[in-house]
């Protein structure tokens, strides 16, 4: 498989803080990846340094087996934050000016800007459009070299859920054709929804880097109660097949799996031993939970 | 090269303002003229400015090169507030991430500041040009051509100036600011001339030997001022016993020293760019 982009061992430093510690992952073509993690995360930082922005402290990273990074950003298109373009200028010559810079020639322009629903937009300037707008500009300007890879940082932040989804659905689109796509994000379902591939970081560092599905894949747990909760607990913990037990705030227990079971074989364990169970439900952790859960093992 | 002054010429021409201010340089550049048609009365003294001789060449040269280079702080102010804009508008962080390289970015503001000099450069000549031929009283070749060199200072001065306020701009990234340390910098050199004035001994040659290294002043040697030089004047003085004579070609070292003000300037903004995290 094709490599777009290695990290290896990066780290940025303000002053006392340190923004990402010692990151490394690699990045394949054709997959879709998330950078999660909190606000302040180094999500934005690490994507600086990767488009010659921000200037790292250590470590080092390879675009396309080592191209200068200047040469090989002509191949990514990305997208920081918040949309950035001549407020002065019309659409039209805002991606002008891209093409310009990209090397690529203007008749891309067009398809472009009908890809995102700008086209008729293309001679207003840019300061009199809506955030949506701008957001969408701003991918379609991203896309004008047809890049290998797409990077997307915090894509539908201040959007309204029409924005979002307009968003989202153009992003789906993208990864349809087989773009390498690179999205950091805070809010987990867009991860879910969109991504093959996921990298969390906290405070710097790499919690976990691999794919969503095996992220996530864990036996799952349940929740469970009865009128004799101590005798429920005790003949819990004396089961192989439970591990940690907590109470949530309904009364409910939650006992996470240690081995594969079904809610069968647990409802006649404990009727065999004496207990009947009022509330039994089997449940797999969603992304959310596995990402708390990562997240508030470290702080 | 061609496709960084494209860039810049995108940038630079679609914006309102800076095309105004442009604009309205080169029409006060070609105001110059109306200096001809200035008459002084001083009660019975007629004085018409065309006919005591500032038009009459090679001396126009001198003149109207100085006079442009007073127009320059137009020109600043569009380099300066180019500047600030670029990072206020964040596109100097989106153009990197398009794939511009640090020393392309500000190699394409450096050639629109080359170009632009070279315009402003071409375009006083030929002002300089028509007005000599119209009011000049000595009209042979010769003495036409005698003293073009200082277009080539002119030119020299152009650059030098505008890369000082490329630099400025990218250090301070504030327009208004960083025309304010412009003045304020004016104002330092001086200051730093007059207190190496109060602290060396009288007549001492130091100061003034100091002074025409500081950028700004050797900026100002490029293109001496020319009131001295002129008939009127020189008559006058010669009535009340003084000599002017003076020296008023550019010697060599002055061009050195600017044009090493203006690689520093280049190198510095460059360096400035890339130490920054964006």
């Amino acid at each position: 498989m094709k490599t777009i982009l290695t990290i290896n061992n990066l780290t940025k430093k303000y002053g006392k803080l340190t923004a990402v510690s010692d990151l490394s992952f690699t990045i394949e073509k054709g997959n879709v990846y998330g950078i999660l993690g909190p606000n302040g995360s180094g999500k934005s930082t690490t994507l600086g340094i990767i488009l010659n922005v921000v200037n790292k402290t250590s470590g080092d990273f390879q675009w396309f087996n080592g191209t200068t990074t200047h040469q090989a950003l002509k191949k990514v298109g990305a997208i920081i934050e918040r949309p950035n373009f001549y407020p002065y200028m019309t659409a039209q010559e805002n991606l002008k000016l891209v093409c310009k810079i990209k090397e690529v020639p203007e008749s891309k322009i067009e398809e472009k800007l009908k890809l995102v629903g700008l086209w008729e937009r293309k001679n207003d300037k840019f300061k009199t459009f809506s955030l949506g707008m701008k957001q969408r500009l701003a991918i379609s300007s991203a896309l004008l070299n047809d890049p290998e890879i797409l990077i997307l940082d915090e894509p539908t932040n201040g959007l309204d859920p029409q924005g979002i989804h307009q968003i989202r659905e153009i992003i789906i689109q993208i990864a349809e054709t087989g773009t390498t796509i690179l999205l950091a994000s805070h809010l987990l379902d867009e991860v879910e929804k969109v991504c093959t591939h996921v990298v969390v970081l906290q405070k710097g560092i790499r919690l976990y880097s691999g794919r969503v599905d095996q992220m996530v894949a864990s036996y799952g747990y349940f929740e469970i109660n009865a009128e004799d909760q101590s005798k429920l607990t005790s003949l819990l913990n004396n089961h192989e097949a439970f591990g940690n037990i907590s109470h949530t705030k309904s009364g409910v227990l939650n006992v996470i799996l240690t081995q594969d079971i079904n809610a069968e074989d647990v409802n006649k364990y404990l009727f065999e031993n004496g207990v009947i169970v009022n509330h039994l439900v089997k449940k797999k952790e969603s992304l959310e939970e596995k990402f708390l859960q990562l997240t508030s093992q470290q702080s | 090269m061609k496709r960084l002054l494209e860039i810049e010429f995108i940038k630079l021409w679609n914006s309102r303002s800076s095309r105004i201010l442009i604009i309205s340089y080169f029409a006060l550049l070609s105001l110059i003229s109306i200096l001809t048609t200035i008459d002084f009365s001083f009660g019975k003294i007629q004085f018409r400015l065309a006919e005591q001789g500032i038009f009459n060449f090679p001396y126009i040269w001198h003149i109207n090169t100085f006079i442009a280079g007073v127009l320059k702080i137009f020109i600043a102010i569009v380099i300066v507030s180019m500047m600030s804009n670029e990072y206020s508008n964040k596109t100097l962080k989106q153009n990197l991430i398009d794939g511009l390289s640090k020393k392309e970015f500000v190699l394409s503001k450096f050639y629109m500041v080359v170009v632009f000099s070279l315009i402003s450069t071409i375009f006083i000549a030929t002002v300089t040009l028509i007005l000599g031929l119209i009011y000049s009283d000595y009209k042979t070749a010769s003495i036409i051509f005698t003293d073009t060199e200082f277009l080539l200072s002119y030119f020299v001065k152009l650059v030098g100036f505008f890369s000082l306020c490329l630099f400025l701009g990218m250090l301070v990234r504030k327009s208004a600011f960083a025309l304010g340390f412009l003045f304020i910098w004016y104002i330092l050199e001086w200051l730093f001339f007059g207190l190496l004035n109060y602290v060396l001994p009288d007549n001492s040659e130091i100061p003034g030997k100091i002074f025409k290294f500081l950028p700004i002043q050797s900026l100002s040697n490029l293109i001496k001022e020319p009131v001295s030089r002129f008939n009127a004047v020189m008559t006058l003085a010669n009535q009340v016993g003084e000599d002017l004579t003076r020296d008023y070609t550019t010697h060599w070292y002055e061009y050195t020293i600017v044009i090493i003000w203006t690689l520093f300037f280049l190198f510095f903004t460059y360096i400035t760019l890339k130490r920054r995290n964006l």
